[in-house]
C-alpha cells in the first residue's frame, strides 16, 4: 500500500480530486499540495496545535491525520474561515488585543477558539484556558488570547 | 514680524499634536498573520528548490570511521549525499571567540562534522533530495560507522585531570574563566551578623520557537549571488558570516527575513546546519531548503542556563547587606557558539549579581566548561534569570535568617532613586533607575498587606500559599561594548531611511527586524508622530539586506531604543526637508509651518496650507514650477548608536502569589505582578505583552522546562510531549505596571522591554515557594520546581 491513492474531498468549499501517497499527512497535503500555508507545522507529533484544522466540523491536528482519511470529508482551514468571514470578529479581537506576536500559533489558536465559541456561548476564563490548553503559544503568555476570546464571546451574545 | 516660539523645533515628538507615542494602537499588517497569509521561511518555495535533511550523530562523542552513501544515492529523488569533508571545499570552519572575553577559547567547528562528532545531534552528512520526505527516506540508507569515545557530560567533573579533554589542542575543558573582586569582601563577611551560603541549581532549557529554524539558500551562479531566506533576528550579521565563510563579498549575499515564527534569541545565532545549507546551495547550484523537525530543534537549537552557582550573603541584624559572593559553573557544550560566543551568559551573571543593591563588596568567579552536549548560548534575558535568582534568593534567605520581611530588607538596601548616576560593584553604570518607586507601585497593585493577612488566615486551614518578590535590572540598548569591541562584525548601530512618496504616503526602511515584538508598529508610530502623518500611510520595510540601511537587528532589547531613535531622527530630518519645500511653494518660512494630519499647516493657528500629497505631486511631477535653485530631498536617512552609556539599564520588580500542595508537590500559580521601567513607552499594549510573554517564559523555566540528559550525553526528552512548556491552563493572569524614567541619551528616551519579564519571573516564584514552605522549615534553590524537587525538600521522598 505505497502507491498513490485517489481522494476526493471538499477543502474550504472547493472540490479537490487528486492522488496522494498513503503516508502523506493532512498538514503536508494542505501545505505542499494545495499551498494552503496558513496551516502551520510546529511539532509534527500532535502536541503543539499549530496545524489545527476542521474536518467535518470537528477540529483535528492535521499532522496526526492522513490525507487519505479525508476522502469524502469537508476540510476547513484558516484561509476558508477567513474568506467566509466566520471568524472575522474573533480575528478583530485578536488584533485589537495584540493576542498574537509571531503569529505562528494563531491560525490553530483561532480554530480552537472558534470551536469553543461554537459549543459554548458563555465560557469563563478558566474554560477558555482549558479549551486552548492543547495549543502552544510561546510569545504571548496566553492572557491576551484569553481576553480576546472572552471579548468575542461577550460581543456575540450581545449581538444575537 | 512675530517671533516664532523658539521651543517648537526642540519640542519633543512626545508632545506633538496627534502623537502616537504612548498610545495603544494595533500593529500594522496583523491581518496577514490572522488570516494565515504570512510568509514564514517554511512556506517559501522556489523553482528547482531541493530539500536537505541532516543525518545526525546518535552518539555524544564518537570518531567517524566511515560513511557509506551508496544505497542512499539510489533512493528515489536523491540529488546528493554530502559529507563534511566534501562540504569543506566550499565553506571554511569557524571559532567562536571574542577578544574582549579574555582567555575565551574554543575549537574550529565545521558545517558538517569531519572525523569526529562532539554532541548527540551534530550533523554527519547532508542528504539532498527533491522532497523532504524523499531526503528522509534516503537518510535511512546512509550507513555511518562510529567508534564511540568517552563523553564529558557532568560539568562538575569536566575539569578533573582524569576526564578526557574534548579538544586536545585546547589543553583542557575550561573555555573561559572570569574573576571579579570589589570592595572588601572578606572583611565584610567577617563583620556580618549572619552569613548565609547555599547552592543554586538551574535546569538547562531551550527556546522552543513554535516555527523551527528554517533556511532557504539560493545560490544563483549566473549572478554570483546568494540569497538567504532565513528567520533571523540579525540579517546583516548573517550576511557577513555567510560571505566570510563562503569566500564571497558581502554584496554577493542578500538576506531576506519575512515572518518569523518565534525567536527569543534562538534565531540570533548562526548554526552549523544553516551554514551547511548555504554551502550546499553553492555546491549544488540550486535553491536548498532546510526546515528542522522538532527532534532536531531540541538537539540543535541553542540551550541555555545550565548553571550551578554557589552564593553567599552577609547581613546585619538591622537588615544591612554587607557583601555578596558567587562561584558560578556552567557547561556550554563542545563549542563556543558563533559569532556571539557562549561566554556571555556567565559573564553577565558576574556583571549582574547584587546589581540592584547598595553594597560595594562583591566577589565572583565564573567558569565555563566544555562538554559533549548540545551547545549553549544566548537566550532571552541572557544571564539575568540566574543572576536575579541567586541575588534575590540570597536576599530572601538573609531576611529569613534575621527575621525580617522580604519587602523591608529590600527597602533598606536597594539603591536610592535619587542616587543616580552611579555604578554597581561590578562596574556597571546606571543612568537612572527607580527601584523604590517600582517596589512601592508593586506593593500597591498586589495589596501586599491584605495578601499577607490572607496567607496567614489560610495557613490555619492548612492551605499553603506563598508570596515571592524579586527585584531585577536588565541590560538594554547595548552599544558596541557588547560585541563590536571584541571583534565581532555585529553592528550596534541601526539606520532608518524615510521618504515621502508621490501620493503623500511614507516609506520607511529600518535595519531592526520583526519577530512579533512590534518593531514595525513602533517604527510607524514614531515616524507618523514626528512627520504629522497618519500611521496607516506609513509603510515599514524591514528584514532585507538589499533594502534596508545597515544595522544590528532586533535582540538584547535594542529595537525600540536604538532603531526607534534612528527612526525619530530620520523623520525629523525628512520633516525639515518637507517644510523647506513647503516654504518655497507657499512663499513662507519653514519656521512658520508645521505638518499635522497629512497636511502642511500654519504653525500658529493650524490653518491648512497644502496637503502632503499635493506637495509630493509638485515635487515629483511638476518640479518645473518650483522656484529656481530648489532641489527637494523627500528622503532622509539617519543612524543611531548609544555612545555615553555602554548599556541602558532598566529595572523592575516582580511578585508571585501561588499555592503549594505539600502532599503532591504541585504548585498552582495564582497571580503574578510586574512593575518595570523601560523609560519612554511607545505603545503601552506592546510593552505589556512583551512583559507578559517574557514572564511566562520565565515561569516555564521555574516550573517545567529542562533538557534532561543522561550520563552518556543522550537528550532523553527531545520532543514536545516530554519537554514541558507553559500552556494556557497553568498560567496565571499577569498584572503589569510602569514607572517611567526615560534615558537622556536619546530624544526618544526609550529603553528595552523585551527581556525584563523573563529576568525576574523564576526568582519571584522560587521565593514564593520558599515562603509557602516556611512552616515546614524547608528551602528549595533548584529549578525547575518539579514535584520531585518540592517533595525532596519536604523529605517526603
Amino acid at each position: 500500500m505505497t502507491a498513490p491513492m485517489p481522494i476526493s474531498l471538499q477543502v474550504n468549499g472547493e472540490r479537490v480530486d487528486t492522488h496522494v501517497l498513503p503516508r502523506l499527512n493532512l498538514a503536508d497535503f494542505l501545505r505542499e499540495h494545495l499551498h494552503l500555508t496558513g496551516t502551520h507545522v510546529g511539532c509534527e507529533h500532535g502536541v503543539c496545535g499549530a496545524c489545527t484544522v476542521r474536518v467535518n466540523n470537528e477540529i483535528v491536528r492535521a499532522c496526526l491525520m492522513l490525507a487519505v482519511q479525508t476522502h469524502g470529508a469537508s476540510v476547513q482551514t484558516i484561509e476558508g474561515l477567513s474568506d467566509s468571514g466566520e471568524v472575522a470578529d474573533l480575528q478583530a479581537a485578536f488584533r485589537d488585543r495584540n493576542a498574537l506576536q509571531c503569529g505562528y500559533c494563531t491560525p490553530g489558536m483561532l480554530m480552537a477558539a472558534q470551536d469553543l465559541l461554537r459549543q459554548q456561548a458563555e465560557p469563563d476564563r478558566e474554560q477558555i484556558r482549558e479549551h486552548l490548553s492543547g495549543n502552544y503559544c510561546r510569545c504571548t503568555g496566553y492572557q491576551a488570547i484569553v481576553d480576546a476570546v472572552e471579548t468575542t464571546a461577550r460581543s456575540r451574545r450581545e449581538h444575537k | 514680524m512675530t517671533t516664532k516660539p523658539a521651543h517648537r523645533e526642540i519640542l519633543s515628538v512626545l508632545d506633538r499634536p496627534n502623537s502616537y507615542i504612548g498610545k495603544t494602537v494595533p500593529r500594522p499588517n496583523l491581518d496577514r498573520l490572522l488570516q494565515g497569509r504570512g510568509l514564514y521561511v517554511s512556506d517559501v518555495e522556489l523553482p528547482r528548490m531541493a530539500h536537505v535533511v541532516f543525518l545526525r550523530s546518535p552518539h555524544a562523542h564518537a570518531r567517524i570511521i566511515g560513511i557509506d552513501a551508496s544505497a542512499a544515492n539510489q533512493s528515489p529523488g536523491t540529488i546528493a549525499v554530502v559529507t563534511g569533508k566534501q562540504l569543506a571545499a566550499v565553506i571554511t570552519p569557524w571559532v567562536g571567540v571574542l577578544s574582549h572575553l579574555k582567555g575565551l577559547k574554543s575549537a574550529p567547528q565545521s558545517a558538517i562534522a569531519i572525523d569526529r562528532v562532539c554532541w548527540q545531534g551534530e550533523a554527519v552528512a547532508a542528504v539532498v533530495a527533491t522532497s523532504r520526505a524523499g531526503a528522509e527516506d534516503a537518510a535511512e540508507h546512509v550507513t555511518v560507522e562510529y567508534q564511540e569515545l568517552e563523553p564529558v557530560t557532568d560539568m562538575r567533573t569536566a575539569l578533573d585531570p582524569k576526564i578526557p579533554v574534548i579538544h586536545p589542542v585546547l589543553g583542557d575543558n575550561l573555555a573561559f574563566e572570569r574573576n571579579h573582586d570589589a570592595g572588601h569582601v572578606d572583611q565584610a563577611f567577617a563583620e556580618s551578623d549572619e552569613v548565609v551560603e547555599t547552592e543554586f541549581i538551574f535546569g538547562r532549557h531551550t527556546g522552543v520557537t513554535l516555527e523551527p529554524r528554517a533556511v532557504v539558500a539560493d545560490w544563483n551562479a549566473a549572478e554570483a549571488r546568494l540569497t538567504i531566506y532565513q528567520g533571523t533576528q540579525a540579517p546583516h550579521m548573517v550576511q557577513n558570516i555567510a560571505a566570510l565563510h563562503l569566500g564571497l563579498q558581502e554584496q554577493q549575499v542578500r538576506v531576506v527575513c519575512k515572518d518569523v515564527g518565534g525567536s527569543f534569541g534562538i534565531k540570533v545565532h548562526i548554526y552549523a546546519d544553516e551554514m551547511a545549507t548555504y554551502a550546499l546551495s553553492k555546491l549544488l547550484r540550486r535553491p536548498i531548503k532546510f526546515v528542522a523537525d522538532r527532534v532536531e530543534s531540541f538537539n540543535t537549537d541553542i540551550h541555555a542556563r545550565d548553571h550551578r552557582c554557589m552564593g553567599k550573603i552577609g547581613v546585619q541584624h538591622d537588615g544591612t547587606i554587607k557583601a555578596f559572593e558567587i562561584d558560578d559553573l556552567t557547561g556550554i557544550g563542545p563549542y563556543s557558539m558563533y559569532p556571539r560566543t557562549s561566554a556571555i551568559e556567565a559573564n553577565q551573571i558576574v556583571n549582574l549579581v547584587g546589581g540592584p543593591y547598595v553594597t560595594k563588596n562583591y566577589r565572583a568567579r565564573a567558569r565555563v566548561v566544555l562538554q559533549n552536549k548540545n551547545v549553549m548560548c544566548q537566550y532571552r534575558a541572557v544571564g539575568h534569570p540566574i543572576a536575579c535568582s541567586v541575588t534575590e534568593g540570597l536576599v530572601d534567605l538573609a531576611a529569613m535568617k534575621i527575621g525580617m520581611d522580604p519587602v523591608e530588607i529590600r527597602r533598606r538596601n536597594l539603591i536610592a532613586d535619587d542616587a543616580y548616576p552611579c555604578a554597581s560593584p561590578s562596574g556597571l553604570r546606571f543612568e537612572k533607575l527607580s527601584h523604590h518607586a517600582s517596589l512601592d507601585k508593586l506593593l500597591g497593585m498586589m495589596d501586599y498587606q491584605r495578601l499577607r493577612a490572607e496567607q496567614a488566615e489560610l495557613r490555619k486551614a492548612n492551605i499553603h500559599r506563598g508570596i515571592g518578590i524579586a527585584t531585577f535590572i536588565e541590560v538594554t540598548n547595548p552599544s558596541a561594548a557588547f560585541y563590536g569591541v571584541g571583534g565581532a562584525r555585529i553592528s550596534s548601530q541601526d539606520g532608518v531611511a524615510v521618504r515621502l512618496d508621490a501620493q503623500g504616503s511614507v516609506i520607511c526602511q529600518t535595519s531592526i527586524t520583526e519577530q512579533g515584538q512590534g518593531s514595525e508598529s513602533l517604527t510607524a508610530q514614531i515616524v507618523g508622530s514626528v512627520l504629522g502623518v497618519s500611521m496607516e500611510l506609513v509603510r515599514v520595510i524591514l528584514g532585507d539586506t538589499d533594502n534596508t540601511p545597515y544595522g544590528g537587528g532586533t535582540w538584547a532589547s535594542r529595537g525600540a531604543g536604538i532603531g526607534g531613535e534612528a527612526a525619530l531622527q530620520a523623520a525629523k530630518a525628512l520633516r525639515k526637508n518637507i517644510l523647506d519645500v513647503a516654504a518655497a511653494i507657499l512663499q513662507s518660512t519653514a519656521a512658520e509651518l508645521d505638518i499635522v494630519n497629512n497636511s502642511v499647516v500654519d504653525a500658529d493657528d493650524g490653518t491648512p496650507r497644502i496637503e502632503l500629497k499635493e506637495l509630493a505631486r509638485i515635487v515629483y511631477f511638476r518640479p518645473d514650477t518650483l522656484p529656481p535653485g530648489i532641489q527637494p530631498e523627500l528622503m532622509a536617512t539617519r543612524h543611531f548608536v548609544p555612545r555615553e552609556y555602554p548599556f541602558a539599564f532598566t529595572n523592575g520588580v516582580q511578585a508571585s502569589w501561588l499555592e503549594l500542595d505539600a502532599q503532591t508537590g504541585f504548585i498552582k500559580l495564582l497571580k503574578h505582578w510586574v512593575v518595570e521601567d523601560c523609560g519612554t513607552i511607545i505603545n503601552a499594549q506592546l510593552v505589556d505583552e512583551q512583559i507578559r510573554g517574557g514572564v511566562v517564559q520565565g515561569l516555564g523555566a521555574a516550573l517545567f522546562e529542562k533538557c534532561i540528559y543522561d550520563e552518556r550525553g543522550q537528550l532523553t526528552n527531545a520532543n514536545m510531549a516530554d519537554y514541558l512548556v507553559p500552556m494556557a491552563a497553568e498560567m496565571p493572569d499577569i498584572d503589569v505596571g510602569h514607572v517611567v524614567s526615560p534615558t537622556a541619551e536619546t530624544e526618544l528616551g526609550a529603553k528595552g522591554a523585551g527581556e525584563a519579564g523573563t529576568a525576574g519571573a523564576a526568582a519571584a516564584v522560587v521565593n514564593a515557594v520558599n515562603d509557602a514552605l516556611r512552616p515546614f522549615g524547608a528551602v528549595v534553590t533548584e529549578i525547575p520546581l518539579t514535584p520531585q524537587v518540592i517533595l525532596t525538600a519536604l523529605a517526603r521522598i
